[in-house]
Formats: C-alpha cells, structure tokens, sequence
C-alpha cells in the first residue's frame, strides 16, 4: 500500500501515511514533468482536472465568489497600496500646509482630519492589512499547501476590510472625516467635544478592519499549524511563515482590545453609556489603556512580518542559510510576548505612580534586545557571503540602516524623563516614521521587487529599482531627520500651523522638499508597476534562485498551488531537496482536496477536502457592514444586523453538505477519484 | 581578514557615498546649523532648571551612546556588503556548505554584540530611572509657590494659590514666577486633555478631566520661556502656548500685589463708555473683570489684560491694533476658538480699547 | 481581467449607495468658524426699558444651524454656560418653565425661541439683545428645541461629560408641540 521513496529528510511517522510520497525526477514546475514511470499525457489529465476544480466561476459573480487565496491577497495587496497611496497624498498635503509658518493652505478643521484619515488610513487600511496579504499570498505556497485554511472566512475577511475602507474615504470626501487624531483620545473624541458622526465612523471603520485582521489571522494560524507539506516540522519553518504565525497570534490578542475601546467609545456617543465620563464614574485614562494595549502590539503585528520579509530576502540573495536560525525564531516569539507589556510607555505623562512607570521603562527598553539579535544574525549571515545586490537587498540594507536609528530614538523614549521632554513632539512623528517607514515599508517595498516576479510572472526593472531606492532613501531621510531636532526645539505634533518666531521654519521647509522626493520615489515604483506588467522580463519559476516552495512553482502559481505536495527535507526546502525530490500522490484531483498534518511534525492526518467558491461570505460582509454602518444612526441596526447574520449562517453553513475528511490512511474513495489509475497502476 | 582592513574598506566606500551624496547632505547640514543655535525660547536643548538640566545630561548621554552605536552597526553592515558584493555565484548552483569554524567565529560575535546590547540597555534603565527620582524627589515645598494651572480649549486659565483668600488671584496664558524658587503646579481640564509643557524648564505633564497631576519646575535664571500644549486638543491645539516669566524674587512680589488689585476704574470719558459696551454686550457672558460685575469665568480673566504681553493664549502681541482684530473676528486669526465676532460701531469699539488697555 | 473590472463596478456601485446614504452628512458636519455677521449693527443697549415699546426688527427667521451637528453641540454648551440652566435647570424646568415638555408658551419654531431670547419675555425671561451674538442665540435656540426632540437624531448632541440627569437629546422622543395659553401674569402690561 505505501510506497516511499527517497525520503531522506521524512519524519518517520509520516511513513504511515498512505498518502503516497514517492520521487520526482525535477525541483522546478511540477506539473510540468510527469511522474515517474507515467505517462506524461496521464499528468495533463490530471492538471487539467485540477484546473477545473479549482477555477473560479467566470464574471462578477466570479470575483465576489472567489476563494483562492492568491486572488484575495492580490485583491488586499492592492486595495492597500491604494489607500497607501491615498494616505501619502495625505501626508503631502500635510507636508504643504507644514513648509512655511501661519499657511492658510488648510484649515485647521481640515487639517486636523487630513491627519486623522493619513494615521487612520497608514495603520488600519495599509500597514496591517497589507502585511497579512503578503502572508495570506505566500503562506500556504511556502508550506506546500493548495490553498488557506479557511478559504471562505479569507474572503469575507477582505470584503468586509473593502467596505471600512470605503466608508472611510467616502466619509473623508463627505467632510464627516474623523478629526480627533488617529488614536482618538476621549474626551476630544467624546459626544461632547466631537458632535457629528465623524469619530463614530472612524470607531466603526476601527471594527471593519479588526475584523478582517482578525480573520486574516485565524486563516494564517489554520493554514501554518495544520497545513504544512510532510516533512515541514516546525524547526523546518521558513522565518517568513513564523513571522506571520507569530503576528497572527499578535492579532488575536490585541486587536480585541481596540474593539473593545471603540465599541465603548461608540457606546458613549451614542447610547449615552459612560465609561469615559469622569463625573459618572468614568475615567479617561481607561481609553488610553486600552487604546495602548492594542496600540503598542500593533507596532510590532506591523513590524514582525516585515522582519520574515527580511530574511527571506537575505537568505536569497546572500544565497547563505540564515545565520542562528533558532535565535531567530526565539527573538520573534519574545518581540510578540514583550510588545504586550510595554504600552504605558505611550502615557508616560499622565499622573501614573512613578514605580509602575519604570516597570514599563524597562520592559520598552528589554524589548531592543530581540531586535538586536535579528539584525545581528542578519549581518552575521551576510558576513563574508557573496552578495547578489539586486533592488531587493538594497531595501533591507535601507531598512537596517533605517530601522536602526529609529529603534535607538525608541530606546531613547523608554525612558521616563526623557520621554517628558520628548512625548508628544516631532521627535516621535520621526522616531514613529522610522520604525515604520524603516522597519515596514522598506521590508516591504523590497518584497514587492523580491515577490513581484512571483506573483505576475514578470520582472520589475532593476533600473527603475535603484532609482525607486534611493529616490525613497533619501527623500525618508531629509523629511524626518530634521523632525527630531524640531522635537526637540519644542515644536509638538499635530498643530496645523506655527508662528514664525517659533524658527521652525528652515528644518519645515526642508522637511517638505523631502517629501516631495519621497513622493517622487513611490511614483518611480508605481512607473515600475506598470512598466513590468507589459514589458518586464519574463521571470521563470525561480529568477533568483530563492529557497522556499512557491519558487518551485510557475509564476504566478496555478490556482490549485500545488499538483503534488512535495515532501521537505530541510530548512531551506529547495536547497535541501535530494534529487529524488519525494511528493505525495493520492489526493483528489476531482475535489479541492488538501492535506491536513500534524501540528508539530507535519505527518499526514487527513485528506481533507476545501469549501469553494461561494457567494455567503459576501453577504455576510454586508450584514456585518449594515450592522455597524446603520448602527451610528440607530441601535436598531444590531436587531436587524442579528437577524440579517444569523440567516447568512444558516445559508452558510447548509449549503454545503459536501465535506468528505478521510483519514490519509484509508485508501481515497475508487468511486470518487477520476485518477483512480493511480491505484491500479501501483498495484 | 583583520578588523583594521574592514575600516579602511568601509572608510573608502563612506567616501565615495560622502561624495556622491554631499550635494545632498550639504542643504541639510547648514539647515542644522543654522537652526540649531538660535532661538531657544522653547527648546530642550537650552536647560534653565534644574529638571531640565537632568534630562538634558541624560539626553547627551544616550545620544552619545546610541550614536556610536549607530555608527558600529552601520560600520559592521557596510563592511558585509562591501566584503560581499562581488561574485555572486550562478543561482541555479547550490549554496556553500558552511563551516563550523565559520559559525563558531560568527556565534562570538553576534554573542558579544547582544551581550554590549543588554549592558547598555541596563545603563539606561539605571541611569533614566535616578534621573527620574531626582525630579520627582520631594523638596521643600513651603518655601516654593502654588500655581493652579486649568487647561481649556484653547487657553490656560492660571490661578495663584494662596492660604489668604484675598491674596488668590486669577489671570491667563503667562505665568510670572520668582527665580530659584520651586514652583508646584496642580494641573487641571475642564473640557478636554490637554499637556503643560515648557522645554527649559521641565518635560510635560497632562491636564486631564476628572484627575489633578502636579508637576514641579524651578527656574534658575531670569528670562522668559514659552511653553506650548503638547496634546492634540482640538482646532486650536496649534495655538495655545503660555509664556513663563522668571522674574527675581522682589520684581515677582510687585507683580503679584499688583494682580491681586481690582480693575482700575475708568478714568477718562472713553474709558468709561468703554466699560458700559464692555458690561452691556456680549464680553460680560464670558470674561471676568474684578471690580466690575463682569464675573464669568468661561473666557480669560481680564482684570489686569493690559499688563499682560500677548493675548490670544500668546498668540498676538497685545497692542492696540491686533486687540481690535481680535474683538472684532478672532475668527479670521484662531478659526474655531470659543470667541464670537463682535460687529462692534467704530465709536463703540474704540471706547472699548481705551478701556481694555486701560487694565493695567 | 474580469476581476479588474468588477472591482471597479463594485466599487463605484457601492460608492453610489454610500453616497445616497450619507449625502446629508455635509451639512451635518460643517464646523461654521466665520458664522455670517448679524445684518444690523445692534446699537448697545444700556437699559432693559425701551422707549415707545416697539421692539428692534428681527435680524433673520431661518435658523442658519438646525442641521449643524456642530452647533448644537455648541448651543448645548452655552445652555449651561450663559446660565439658561439656572431658570430652566436642565430643561425640566424650575423658575423657569420646562423646556423638555410639549408645551410651548411662545411658540417652538426657531423663530419664535430666537425671538424669546432676544426680546425675552413677560413673567422674567429677560432680554439678551446685545449679550448673545445672533449666531449663538440660533445655536441655543436649535438646542432648545432638540430637548423634546424637535430634530433629527443625527444631529442632536450626545450626552456630555458631566453627571447627566436626563437623556442625551438625541436620545429623546419626539414631543409633538402644543401651543400652552399664555399665563394670566404675562398679560399684565
């Protein structure tokens, strides 16, 4: 019955698995090369089974349906990089009214809501989401897998992100932006000092996109833990995919707490609640606690999956095995469990004793130690290997260079007194951009030249890449360097304008010259965009000769990932694939059919078969928008948003009876399994 | 390869990126210059107490550390890629084999760097927490003064504290205190959250409604230091500073005998009519005037309006000229403050100045 | 290539509705900074008796704010501010009549509440010719007016950060008003 060959890098127990694993004779393109031993015309059989398994129903009705992750991803990845777009404009225009004193440019009024929706926009609608994307795109590719755990709950987790972000920017457009700020302090962002709608469409955009992070989350953690390809035991992750594990985990215990400061925040605007209201009990610090608890974790949810970024880039263009892997690993974990534990220092100066204060210095200050170990490692790994600089390795030497200062600025403001002195000023709009920008756009800038090949099948232009670069480098650098000396010279964050004796005049203007160049660099990449989509070289399955699994596929992938799983023998999957190179066989090709594996080990457990295509995720996501949407007019909106929610269920969860979870280690149903040759050939 | 090589290598490569980027650099480097020593009137970097000569010693201290840092890290990085960047192998060929020796060597040197990282970092959290009880030590605070500073959008209402009750005495936006005395601030908000913040003299403390937070400062040489709120408050958060007079001891008490008086009375025929708009319109619903039955407390206290040097929450220089634009569309200057328009006739307005800046 | 288009039907479709939804927001939530001048130049009024007893024409009937979100909220603060609480406490009434009720002595259009205000009204309202500048006597009539829920709900004001003794106005009912009889004190000259 079971049949192994070459399987020198399989965990034993996987032996029992009667999921065939069995040798193929090329590392590259799968299903491109028959089988060992079978006719090569069986092969195309099976792939063009596949195809038609796995493809999504034609026309509109096809792109709300549609549950392949690697179109919901490019659907997020893109909607984010338009709201990206969308909050640079912001920033410019924010840039403009900043570069001389007293400008009329904008009103306070618009000003004050341009940086709402520009921090608003940045975190919520760009940052989280699009670094969840990348994952949601490569995560099931680099652990051998057809598609996410929770294909239709990815869905839903996008449309539902779509319709905040619209609400926002329609909002935005309608002059009912929130202006409060984009952590939105009560009581400024209370009933009585916010009247309107404005902040109450920011909370509600805040839910929309909390959830579908937190979907997004539950699908990653699904899809790592218990879809790995056999042989992939957790020492054999790629970093890539424990930065997203480990975020994901992230999410799931912050961003509860933001949903529940804007739900009470909500409560209070409109159904006259009062736990912010100091004078019926209420206290204001109690927002900002819970604010911060999730504020500071989502630093790091944006940061960490832009450190798996950085090492896969490293890896490949070092062409080196990451130096202290398991370091590595740790150093993410204890970012994760450290960046729960250091939020007060965001509230440094409000009236909190003095000890508690320090406890929070320290843990701030603690958390610089993981950090340090990873940039270590990752000059350590490429410490005397031969450096392929490509565009891609030239933004994460940006970042390092970048990431670093910003992280010494962040140990700075650990510290209380310092921090007095330096709260609430530019100093931290600069040291905040520079982790950011340094720590997450970098990464992710040269993961878009690094993926892009990947996920389009041609190449971004190198040339266009270095200019992108270094246009960006320096455009980042001269917009907020010389925001830390203006911290530091007493001008705060968030004035709308300044008075001319205040000589923070010259450091502005250069600030907003730089931004222009800033500006001027993301245009080059969105030039490079379209430039690659119609002339870019075409890429191949592996143009730079990477490690991970999707490189072994055809750029872009086919919709059902994987014809056979492959079987990993080591940390660095191509790299360390014997040239027998083992796949599984045996999994249906008649049904979205996956592997189910262990959590630890990845032995095979089950063959299990994935929900397609279906139009109930999108009307959930409309239920859910008609809840939360209507709500700010009337509480009625959750009666009917109930009653709307439960239906959608009942529809979601009856309309497809066709689950069929088989143990792998009964033989796949004869009668239901059009490649049945398989069998009869093996015996 | 020695360490030595590696400098020199990545000193050769810093001078072609030097020379390359110094059209670049320069611009921003006269910028520094240029802004960096003037002014000072709200700076951190130009200490005038003893809280702010703290930090500021502790601020030199992490930036010295934190550069050389910054610069072993850069060194190390540019010294990898200049090592490396030459030779990629054929990617389709497998990677090199590591070996041990080199992990071993590698695994030192990541363990030392970590190991300067934790060190550091304890001399930090050391160093920040004695700074930070050194501010907040008790001090003698009977010999200081009590100031009751409320933060409103968008003014500072400030209040001396006094154990006579006849010696309280309220006024607005500056703050006059005596030198090398310590001054105890109770910080309060009636509407929103704001922060008390002037750099020379201490960090920032939040006002926040429902709690008292105390901050103390003192300032050890005459002169005058603004201060600004650092909290996002509303439209005007951008404009609302306050000006700390340091003043000697005798000068302050001057200056305190003479706020704790009522308004003059009017004394010419202008001045008089002056009061009568004044009481008669809508100035009296919000503003203050000892000695007058203008008694409410929403906008600033303006018994001593004309001994004060801006107005506007030290926003305009208090002169006749920017007073009259004020009264008559604070609007047009502060867009969104609490203050209506006043369509005042130009008879009217002008008694109403004589008056105004009458209240020495 | 559908995808793409879809995309875009999706989201210009879903815009469209958005629109239609919250194309009332505009006016909701400007934040009037310049509000218009008044259109007379009130002369200041140094005594309450006004001789011949003809009263100063009306300077507008439309109130410029009853769907600004913005000026209620502020109108709501002048309530208390201005003192109107010390007559009327916070609408229930005490020396003053309740302002929360359905009762309307002098009328419950804009209008009329305006006119109270400014001319005041026998039987001790006084008048706040000159003392309330006309945009905020319009602001405090519309809040006024939103205590029995005269306005839409998207616009009244929530409830504030003090002890709250009442609803939030945009919480509350609408009362439909009734015209009271004037009281026998108020004809007395």
């Amino acid at each position: 019955m079971t049949e192994i060959t070459g399987t020198a890098g399989v965990p034993p127990a996987s032996r029992n698995a009667s999921t065939e694993v069995t040798a193929k004779p090329s590392n590259s393109a799968f299903h491109e090369v028959g089988r060992d031993g079978r006719d090569p015309s069986e092969d195309e059989r099976e792939i063009k089974e596949l195809e038609r398994v796995w493809a999504c129903p034609p026309g509109i009705y096809g792109w709300f349906t549609d549950t392949d992750h690697k179109a919901i991803a490019l659907r997020y990845v893109v909607t984010a990089f338009v709201f990206f777009l969308f909050g640079g404009i912001e920033a410019l225009l924010m840039r403009i009214q900043l570069a001389r004193p007293e400008s009329h440019f904008l009103s306070p009024d618009l000003y004050n809501q341009v940086f709402t929706v520009h921090g608003t926009t940045m975190m919520f609608l760009f940052a989280v989401p699009i670094m969840t994307a990348v994952g949601i795109y490569l995560v099931p590719l680099m652990v051998g897998t057809r598609d996410v755990a929770f294909p239709r709950l990815n869905n839903y987790g996008y449309f539902v992100y779509l319709i905040g972000g619209i609400l926002l920017y329609v909002s935005f457009f309608l002059n009912t932006g929130p202006d409060a700020g984009w952590f939105a302090y009560v009581p400024l962002s209370g009933p009585g000092y916010s009247p309107g709608k404005r902040v109450d469409i920011w909370a509600q955009m805040i839910s929309f996109t909390e959830i579908s992070a937190l979907s997004g989350a539950v699908v990653v953690i699904g899809t790592v833990f218990k879809m790995r390809a056999p042989g992939m035991s957790l020492h054999r992750l790629p970093l890539f995919v424990w930065a997203q594990l480990v975020t994901s985990f992230m999410i799931i215990f912050a961003m509860p707490a933001v949903m529940l400061a804007s739900s009470l925040l909500a409560s209070d605007r409109l159904i006259d609640t009062h736990f912010f209201n100091p004078a019926e009990g209420g206290d204001a610090i109690l927002y900002q606690h819970m604010f911060w608890f999730f504020g500071h974790p989502e630093v790091y949810i944006i940061f960490i999956p832009a450190l798996g970024f950085v090492s896969s880039i490293v890896i490949t263009f070092s062409r080196r095995r990451i130096f202290g892997y398991t370091a590595m690993v740790l150093s993410l974990i204890a970012t994760a469990f450290l960046g729960f534990g250091l939020w007060v220092h965001h509230m440094f100066a409000t009236p909190l004793p003095q000890l508690g204060q320090s406890f929070f210095t320290a843990a701030s200050m603690m958390i610089a130690i993981p950090s340090g170990v990873q940039i270590f490692c990752w000059i350590a790994t490429m410490w005397g290997a031969k450096l392929n600089i490509k565009t891609p390795l030239l933004f994460v030497l940006g970042f390092v260079a970048i990431f670093v200062l910003g992280g010494l600025t962040g140990v700075m403001l650990a510290s209380v007194p310092l921090d007095l002195q330096i709260h609430d000023t530019f100093f931290v709009v600069a040291h905040l951009h520079y982790v950011l920008i340094g720590g997450a756009v970098f990464p992710l800038f040269g993961a878009f030249y690094f993926w892009f090949p990947k996920w389009t099948g041609r190449m971004l232009s190198e040339r266009l890449g270095k200019w992108n670069f270094w246009l960006m480098f320096i455009g980042f650098n001269l917009v907020f360097f010389p925001m830390h000396q203006l911290g530091l010279k007493g001008m705060p964050r968030r004035v709308y304008t300044y008075l001319p004796e205040t000589g923070w005049a010259s450091l502005n203007l250069l600030a907003s010259l730089g931004a222009l160049v800033l500006g001027i660099g993301v245009l080059i990449f969105i030039v490079n965009f379209f430039w690659a989509r119609r002339f870019g070289a075409v890429a191949g399955p592996n143009p730079w000769g990477a490690d991970t699994l999707e490189w072994s596929l055809t750029s872009p992938p086919p919709a059902y990932n994987f014809q056979r799983i492959p079987v990993v023998e080591g940390r660095n999957a191509l790299w360390d694939q014997s040239t027998e190179a083992p796949v599984v066989v045996g999994l249906s090709s008649t049904k979205r059919e996956t592997l189910v594996s262990s959590v630890v080990d990845a032995v095979p457990e089950l063959r299990y078969e994935l929900p397609g295509p279906s139009i109930w995720p999108l009307l959930l996501a409309l239920a859910t928008a008609e809840t939360f949407i209507v709500g700010i007019f009337t509480p009625w909106a959750f009666l009917v948003g109930a009653v709307l929610t439960f239906a959608v269920f009942v529809g979601w969860f009856f309309g497809n009876p066709n689950y069929e979870n088989v143990d792998a280690k009964q033989p796949p149903d004869e009668t239901n399994f059009a490649s049945e040759d398989l069998r009869a050939e093996e015996a | 390869m020695s360490n030595k090589l590696h400098i020199a290598v990545a000193r050769r490569f810093w001078c072609c990126a030097v020379r390359r980027a110094r059209f670049v650099l320069f611009p921003t480097l006269t910028a520094l210059l240029l802004t960096g020593c003037g002014g000072g009137l709200q700076s951190v970097l130009n200490p005038s107490g003893p809280q702010s000569e703290h930090i500021s010693g502790l601020w030199w201290f992490m930036l010295i550390t934190c550069t050389i840092v910054f610069v072993l890290v850069m060194i190390l990085l540019f010294a990898a890629v200049v090592k490396g960047r030459k030779g990629f192998p054929d990617p389709i060929a497998p990677p090199e084999k590591e070996t041990r020796e080199s992990e071993r060597r590698r695994g030192v040197v990541v363990a030392v760097a970590t190991a300067i990282t934790i060190a550091i970092l304890f001399v930090f959290i050391v160093d920040s927490f004695f700074v930070g009880r050194g501010m907040t030590a008790e001090l003698d605070r009977k010999q200081g003064i009590n100031i009751e500073v409320t933060g409103h959008q968008w003014w500072w209402e400030v209040r001396y504290q006094d154990v006579d009750a006849s010696s309280i005495f309220t006024t607005a936006n500056e703050i006059h205190i005596p030198v090398g005395v310590p001054v105890t601030f109770s910080l309060k908000a009636n509407d929103v959250i704001h922060s008390f913040w002037v750099p020379n003299l201490h960090g920032k403390k939040d006002l926040i409604p429902g709690k008292i937070s105390t901050i103390w400062l003192q300032a050890d040489k005459p002169g005058i230091y603004r201060g600004q709120c650092a909290e996002y408050c509303g439209h005007q958060h951008a404009h609302m500073a306050l000006w700390i007079f340091a003043e000697p001891r005798e000068q302050f008490d001057a200056w305190r005998r003479a706020q704790i008086q009522s308004a003059a009375s009017p004394a010419t025929a202008s001045e008089q009519r002056g009061q009568q708009v004044f009481l008669s319109s809508a100035c009296v619903m919000c503003h203050a005037i000892n000695g007058t039955p203008a008694g409410s407390n929403f906008g600033p206290n303006l018994t001593h309006l004309a001994s004060r040097k801006t107005i506007a929450a030290a926003t305009l220089p208090n002169d006749r000229q920017h007073l009259a634009q004020w009264v008559d569309d604070s609007q047009q200057i502060k867009p969104g403050n609490r203050m209506p328009p006043n369509k005042f006739s130009p008879e009217d307005m002008q008694a109403l100045l004589d008056y105004l800046q009458s209240l020495k | 290539m559908h995808s793409k288009k879809a995309k875009f039907v999706s989201r210009n479709g879903r815009a469209l509705l958005m629109l239609i939804v919250v194309v009332s927001a505009c006016k909701r939530e400007q934040r009037q900074f310049d509000p218009p001048p008044t259109t007379t130049n009130p002369a200041i009024v140094q005594s309450e008796l006004q001789p011949g007893g003809a009263p100063q024409p009306q300077t507008s009937t439309k109130s410029p704010v009853e769907e600004n979100a913005n000026a209620l909220s502020d109108g709501k603060r002048l309530f208390s501010l201005y003192n109107c609480t010390g007559c009327h406490a916070n609408g229930g009434g005490a020396i003053g009549p309740a302002l929360m009720d359905e009762t309307w002595i002098y009328g419950s259009d804009p209008a009329s509440i305006h006119s109270t205000i400014v001319e005041g009204r026998p039987n001790g309202m006084p008048s706040f010719r000159g003392k309330i500048s006309d945009y905020q006597v319009w602001e405090l009539s519309a809040y006024v007016r939103s205590l029995s829920g005269q306005l839409r709900k998207d616009v009244a004001p929530g409830r504030s950060d003090d002890m709250n003794v009442h609803r939030s106005e945009q919480r509350v009912e609408r009362k439909t008003p009734q015209q009271s009889t004037i009281p026998k004190a108020a004809e007395q000259p």
